[in-house]
């Protein structure tokens, strides 16, 4: 059954007409063509769809977009700002954050959620934060290395 | 997905009347991260779903007067109760036991109500909330039921939860006195994983080196939480001697009922189940010595 629900993603409203099954994964990339989310495991276990919520990280392969009607929704696409790539994106770029890539917007969905929480978080706290993003290339000391060095770029530039 | 129809009210009493109106064609969701996964995967196909997302009222943490009890709104998610600092203080075992639950992500989601109606005797808030004598609140038009956590599970993904009936709060005493706790999750895989056994143990010290009182409540080794109270028996009043220990966690063994799957054959869990509640009760113990001492 089709129901009216109103988004905010990325800042911009927007008004859908969309069954109640459709799941936010595939509103965002099929309705709204916002690709940049992927989906991986379809089951809420390998972070590869992870937006944020009301500011919260969420899986979107396991939310009902009809569920968070009214809410504000923040992607992989809505998190540079004025052509200026946020610190966890470039962090990734200069630290070898990615090798295949279709984690890679979960990864940084995550890890900006984890230092919006906790701007200066230790070894132990990324790798506990971000054990529910897997990389099946495996490329985790470059994740955990982009990580730690956007924290430090941020920490320098609030200073 | 089966097809179906959304339902978002913003006050119980239309929640109570939606679940009047559609019966057993309704289901009613919070966080998601469990209702959502039954039905992608058409273990349950409702033709309605009533989501509490904006239902008022049910997202809060306060202490009960007087008793340093704790209550929590059903729609608290799970991140916000390990992060809570009342909870902390007043129940560190409640607090290290939600941050075990899967991935911070899937604990930004899902809400403590929810996990707790979805019945999976895998979880690992039940066996700790049972530990400590948690109850529930079920509301329905018609009024209000207490229960204790202990007699909410009734089967695999089966609950006491009747017909109009929402699960609005949990209740947590206060930790006992002069007690020690832990709760322990043996995860051979991932650290995201449910246990292929879990166990809470809280042990209060009597005078002497007497076990006062102990609680032990295993998860993910039946069809339901376990909660040993053949093997308290054997522990409680004894001496706290690691005979008397290991004679205690040897008979949970006989009240564990595993299945075998990809976490172990079940005669490994029920090993497991013994290794670990011991080991429970010695942390638990220790513990309690520790803080004795700091006091």
């Amino acid at each position: 059954m089709n129901q009216q629900i109103r988004l905010t993603i990325n800042g911009t409203e927007h008004e859908l007409e969309i069954p109640a099954r459709r799941l936010l994964v595939d509103c965002l990339r099929y309705d709204l063509g916002l690709t940049g989310t992927k989906e991986g495991c379809s089951v809420g276990v390998c972070g590869a769809c992870t937006v944020l919520i009301d500011g919260e990280m969420a899986a979107s392969c396991i939310t009902l977009a009809v569920a968070v009607d009214g809410a504000q929704i923040t992607t992989i696409e809505g998190i540079a700002q004025d052509g200026r790539l946020h610190p966890v994106q470039q962090a990734f770029i200069d630290h070898g954050g990615f090798q295949c890539g279709i984690c890679t917007p979960g990864q940084v969905m995550a890890a900006k959620a984890l230092l919006d929480e906790n701007p200066s978080p230790t070894e132990d706290e990324i790798k506990a934060w971000m054990m529910g993003n897997l990389c099946r290339c495996t490329g985790y000391y470059g994740i955990l290395n982009s990580v730690a060095a956007a924290a430090a770029s941020q920490g320098e530039g609030t200073r | 997905m089966n097809d179906f129809e959304f339902h978002s009210p913003s006050t119980l009493e239309e929640a109570f009347e939606l679940l009047e109106r559609y019966g057993d064609d309704a289901r009613v969701m919070a966080g998601g991260t469990g209702v959502v996964l039954q039905m992608k995967q058409r273990l349950s196909q409702p033709g309605h779903v009533i989501g509490l997302r904006k239902v008022a009222g049910l997202s809060y943490i306060k202490p009960v007067a007087g008793n340093g009890a704790v209550e929590v709104g059903a729609l608290v998610t799970h991140r916000t109760l390990e992060n809570d600092p009342t909870v902390n203080q007043a129940l560190p075992m409640v607090t290290a036991t939600y941050r075990r639950v899967a991935t911070p992500r899937i604990r930004s989601m899902a809400t403590v109500g929810g996990g707790l109606v979805h019945g999976d005797p895998n979880e690992d808030p039940p066996p700790t909330l049972i530990a400590l004598g948690a109850t529930v609140v079920l509301t329905s038009a018609s009024g209000r039921r207490d229960l204790p956590v202990e007699d909410l599970f009734i089967d695999f993904y089966e609950t006491d939860v009747q017909p109009g009936e929402i699960l609005t709060s949990i209740t947590i005493p206060p930790q006992p006195a002069g007690s020690g706790w832990a709760y322990l999750k043996f995860l051979p895989r991932t650290a995201d994983d449910y246990a292929t056994v879990s166990v809470a143990a809280v042990v209060t010290p009597g005078e002497g080196g007497i076990c006062g009182d102990v609680k032990i409540v295993l998860g993910a080794v039946g069809m339901t939480p376990v909660h040993a109270t053949q093997a308290e028996d054997l522990l409680r009043g004894m001496a706290l001697t690691q005979e008397n220990i290991a004679a205690c966690a040897s008979a949970v063994k006989d009240v564990v009922d595993p299945l075998d799957d990809f976490r172990g054959s079940a005669g490994y869990k029920r090993d497991m189940a013994e290794v670990f509640t011991r080991r429970a009760i010695q942390q638990a113990i220790q513990q309690a010595l520790e803080n004795g001492q700091t006091v």
